[in-house]
C-alpha cells in the first residue's frame, strides 16, 4: 500500500540528487562552462550573495551604527524530551544559531515560555539547554512557566522575574507582565487545571495579563533615577499594549505602564507571546515581537497594529516555517533595528527608522500571502 | 482481500470502536441552549389516590393507571395497555388524522398492493418505522395544520415543513451546538484526537483560526492533489500531532469539521482560494 503521490519535497530532493550525480560526471571543460553560465545568470539578474544571519559591520548613515547587539530565543514551550522531542530540537537549533553569531552578541535574551506546562522536568530541561549558550543569558518569565506553581521553581532556577540593568549607556527593564487576577480559587481548580486554562490561548476562563500595581510602583522607582535622554529598553512577555483581548495578546494595565515610559525620549519594548512578526509604535515607544521556536501563531482577526508588515503565512508542511529566533541591533541613536531570523526564509529586519518615520521609510518587504 | 488488507480493515474497525467508546463514556458538554431555554412541559394532573399518571407526547392527553402507585414500575403488559389506551384517546380527539399504517411487506415494483384499511383498530398495527410512506406521501393532514393552529401564526399551508414549532427548532439548535461543542473538545485535547506528543490543534489554531475551511476543496501543492478540509485535518493529525489519521465516518472528525465550520460563520465560500 505504498503512497502513490510523491510530495514536491521528495521530487525536489530527487532532482537535486540527480543534479549532483550529473555534476560528478562533468569533465573540467564542461564544469567551467556550467560555472560560467551560473555566474552570468546571477550577475544578469542583479543578485548578490544573500545577506546571511551574520552580523554586518557597516556603519551607514549617522546614528545607525550599532552601539551593540543582543540576540534572542523565545517561546520554546518545552515538554519533557521523552514526550516531545520536536520542541527540544527547535530550541537546540536556536542555541546553535546564537552560538554561531560572529561577532558574538553582548547577551542573549530568553523571552519567556521556556516550558509548556510549567513542570519541573520542562523547566529544568530548558535551564540545562540554555547553559550551552556562549553569551550571557538574560531570563524573562512567561505564563507557561508560571501558573503551575506560581513561579516558585522558575524563581529558584533563574531568580527574580523583574529586574533592571544598565548596559553600554542603555537602561534595561525586565518585567513579569503575565500576572492574572485570581480565577482559580473560587472555581476550586487544581494547579494543573489552572495551568492548562492559561496555556489555552483561546480559553476565555482566565483573566487578562497585567503587570500589576506592585510591579508598576517598583518600575516607577527604578525609572526615577534614569536620565530622560537615556535610551530605555523594556522586556515583557506579553505585548505592552492592547492588540487582541480574547487571546491575551494584551496587557490590561498597558496604558499605566506606557505612562511611566512616556517621559523618556527613546523607548523600545521587546515582547514574546505572540509568535509572529509584529511591529507597533505608540508615541515615543516602539514595540517589536519575537518569534517562537515552537510554532507560529496566526494573526488575530482584529486589532493588528497598522505598522505591522505581516510575515508570510507559514507552510504547515515545514516544521520550522514561521518559527525562528533573532537579533536586536541597538543603534547609536538609541533606536533599535530588529532582525527576525525566520528559519527557512530570508531574514527580515524592521528598522528603527521605519517606525520613527511612521512607516514612510525603510519599509520591510511585504508578503504575497497574508493570513486568511 | 490480502491478509495485509484484512489487518488494516480490522485495525480500522477497532479504532472506530474505541473512538465510539471514548465518545460514549466521556461526559458530553451540556450545550448552553439546553440549560437556559425553558422548554414547554406537559404537566399531568395528580392522582387523588396516588396512582401513576402517564402523559402523552401530544402534551395534553394523560391517563391514570389504576393499581399502580406513583414511582412504581409498569410491567411490559401494563405499559402496552396504557399506550394503547392513550393512542385511542388521541384518535378520538383527532378523527381526521392519518396514522401511517405498519409498513407493508416488500413487494416487487409495479405489483398492485392490496388496499389498506384506513385507521385500523388498535392492536392490529404498529407505528410506522419509517420504511414505508402512506400512499400520497406526507400531507397537511398528517397533523401539521393542528400544530400551526396551536402556534397561532398565519403562514402558508400545504406541507409538514411549515409546521415545526419553536420547541422543534430549539431541539435542532441544541443538537447542532452539542455537535460543535464536541468538536471544540476534540480540537483542544491532544489525547482525544489521538496525538502522541501532547500537541493539540488549538496550539497553532486558536479559535480554529487559520484553518480556512472556506478555501476547500483546493489543490494542495504539498500533497500533489486536491484536498478537502478533512484531508488537512488528517494531515495535521498525522504530522504535527503525530497521531493516526481518522476514518471518514469517525465521530471525532465529523465533530471537528462542525466546530471549524462554525467558527467561520458568515465567511464567504471561496473554494480553490490560494
Amino acid at each position: 500500500m505504498g503512497n502513490k503521490f510523491r510530495s514536491i519535497e521528495t521530487k525536489h530532493y530527487e532532482e537535486r540528487d540527480a543534479f549532483f550525480e550529473g555534476l560528478k560526471r562533468l569533465d573540467r571543460r564542461a564544469f567551467l562552462r556550467v560555472a560560467g553560465m551560473s555566474a552570468g545568470i546571477v550577475a544578469g539578474m542583479g543578485l548578490r550573495t544573500p545577506q546571511s544571519f551574520q552580523l554586518v559591520n557597516v556603519a551607514e548613515a549617522q546614528g545607525t551604527k550599532p552601539r551593540f547587539t543582543f540576540a534572542y530565543i523565545s517561546d520554546t514551550h518545552l515538554y519533557e524530551q521523552k514526550l516531545n522531542d520536536r520542541f527540544v530540537r527547535s530550541i537546540l537549533k536556536a542555541v546553535d544559531d546564537v552560538n554561531g553569531l560572529d561577532p558574538q552578541p553582548d547577551f542573549v535574551l530568553f523571552g519567556g515560555d521556556l516550558a509548556q506546562l510549567g513542570q519541573a522536568g520542562e523547566l529544568k530541561l530548558g535551564a540545562q539547554i540554555l547553559k550551552s549558550v556562549k553569551a550571557p543569558v538574560r531570563m524573562m518569565v512567561g505564563e507557561h512557566d508560571w501558573f503551575l506553581d506560581m513561579g516558585e521553581l522558575w524563581r529558584d532556577l533563574f531568580g527574580a522575574p523583574n529586574y533592571s540593568f544598565d548596559h553600554k549607556g542603555v537602561h534595561f527593564v525586565v518585567l513579569n507582565s503575565i500576572l492574572e487576577k485570581d480565577f482559580w480559587t473560587e472555581r476550586k481548580l487544581t494547579p494543573m487545571e489552572r495551568m492548562k486554562i492559561v496555556a489555552g490561548l483561546d480559553n476565555g476562563i482566565q483573566s487578562r495579563f497585567e503587570v500589576g500595581g506592585e510591579q508598576r510602583a517598583w518600575m516607577k522607582q527604578d525609572l526615577a533615577k534614569v536620565d530622560k535622554k537615556t535610551p530605555v529598553i523594556v522586556f515583557s512577555h506579553s505585548p505592552l499594549y492592547k492588540y487582541y483581548r480574547p487571546w491575551n495578546f494584551w496587557t490590561d494595565d498597558a496604558d499605566e505602564v506606557q505612562a511611566l515610559l512616556k517621559p523618556f525620549e527613546r523607548v523600545t519594548v521587546i515582547h514574546g507571546h505572540t509568535h509572529q512578526l509584529l511591529t507597533n509604535r505608540i508615541d515615543n515607544i516602539q514595540f517589536h515581537g519575537m518569534l517562537s521556536t515552537a510554532w507560529p501563531w496566526p494573526y488575530a482577526p482584529e486589532g493588528l497594529p497598522q505598522l505591522t508588515v505581516q510575515m508570510n503565512r507559514p507552510d504547515p508542511f515545514s516544521q520550522f516555517d514561521g518559527c525562528g529566533d533573532g537579533r536586536v541591533d541597538v543603534l547609536e541613536s538609541g533606536l533599535v533595528d530588529k532582525l527576525y531570523n525566520l528559519w527557512e526564509r530570508n531574514p527580515i529586519t524592521v528598522r528603527g527608522s521605519y517606525l520613527a518615520s511612521g512607516g514612510k521609510q525603510d519599509a520591510p518587504p511585504r508578503t504575497k500571502l497574508p493570513s486568511y | 482481500m490480502t491478509y495485509r488488507m484484512k489487518l488494516w480493515v480490522g485495525a480500522g474497525a477497532l479504532l472506530s470502536f474505541a473512538g465510539g467508546v471514548a465518545l460514549a463514556t466521556s461526559p458530553a458538554p451540556r450545550p448552553e441552549a439546553l440549560q437556559t431555554t425553558e422548554l414547554p412541559r406537559h404537566q399531568v394532573p395528580v392522582s387523588k389516590d396516588g396512582n401513576l399518571v402517564v402523559g402523552m407526547c401530544d402534551g395534553e392527553t394523560s391517563l391514570e393507571v389504576k393499581g399502580v402507585k406513583e414511582g412504581q414500575k409498569l410491567t411490559r403488559a401494563q405499559a402496552a395497555r396504557v399506550s394503547g389506551e392513550l393512542m385511542d384517546a388521541w384518535r378520538k380527539k383527532n378523527p381526521d388524522a392519518n396514522w401511517d399504517p405498519a409498513p407493508p411487506p416488500v413487494v416487487a415494483q409495479g405489483q398492485k398492493q392490496a388496499p389498506q384499511q384506513k385507521n385500523p383498530p388498535m392492536g392490529t398495527q404498529k407505528p410506522a418505522t419509517g420504511g414505508a410512506v402512506r400512499e400520497g406521501g406526507v400531507t397537511a393532514e398528517s397533523g401539521g395544520k393542528e400544530v400551526r393552529k396551536q402556534a397561532g401564526v398565519n403562514i402558508q399551508d400545504g406541507h409538514s415543513y411549515g409546521a415545526f414549532t419553536q420547541r422543534d427548532e430549539a431541539v435542532w439548535a441544541a443538537s447542532t451546538q452539542q455537535f460543535v461543542d464536541e468538536g471544540h473538545r476534540v480540537f483542544h485535547d491532544a489525547d482525544a484526537v489521538g496525538g502522541t506528543i501532547a500537541v493539540s490543534c488549538d496550539m497553532c489554531h486558536p479559535d480554529a483560526s487559520n484553518t480556512h475551511p472556506e478555501t476547500y476543496p483546493k489543490y494542495q501543492v504539498q500533497l500533489g492533489r486536491v484536498a478537502l478540509l478533512r484531508d488537512m485535518i488528517n494531515w495535521c493529525i498525522e504530522n504535527p500531532v503525530r497521531g493516526k489519521p481518522l476514518a471518514d465516518g469517525d465521530p471525532r472528525l465529523r465533530a471537528m469539521e462542525a466546530y471549524i465550520y462554525a467558527q467561520r460563520k458568515g465567511t464567504k465560500l471561496e473554494y480553490g482560494k490560494k
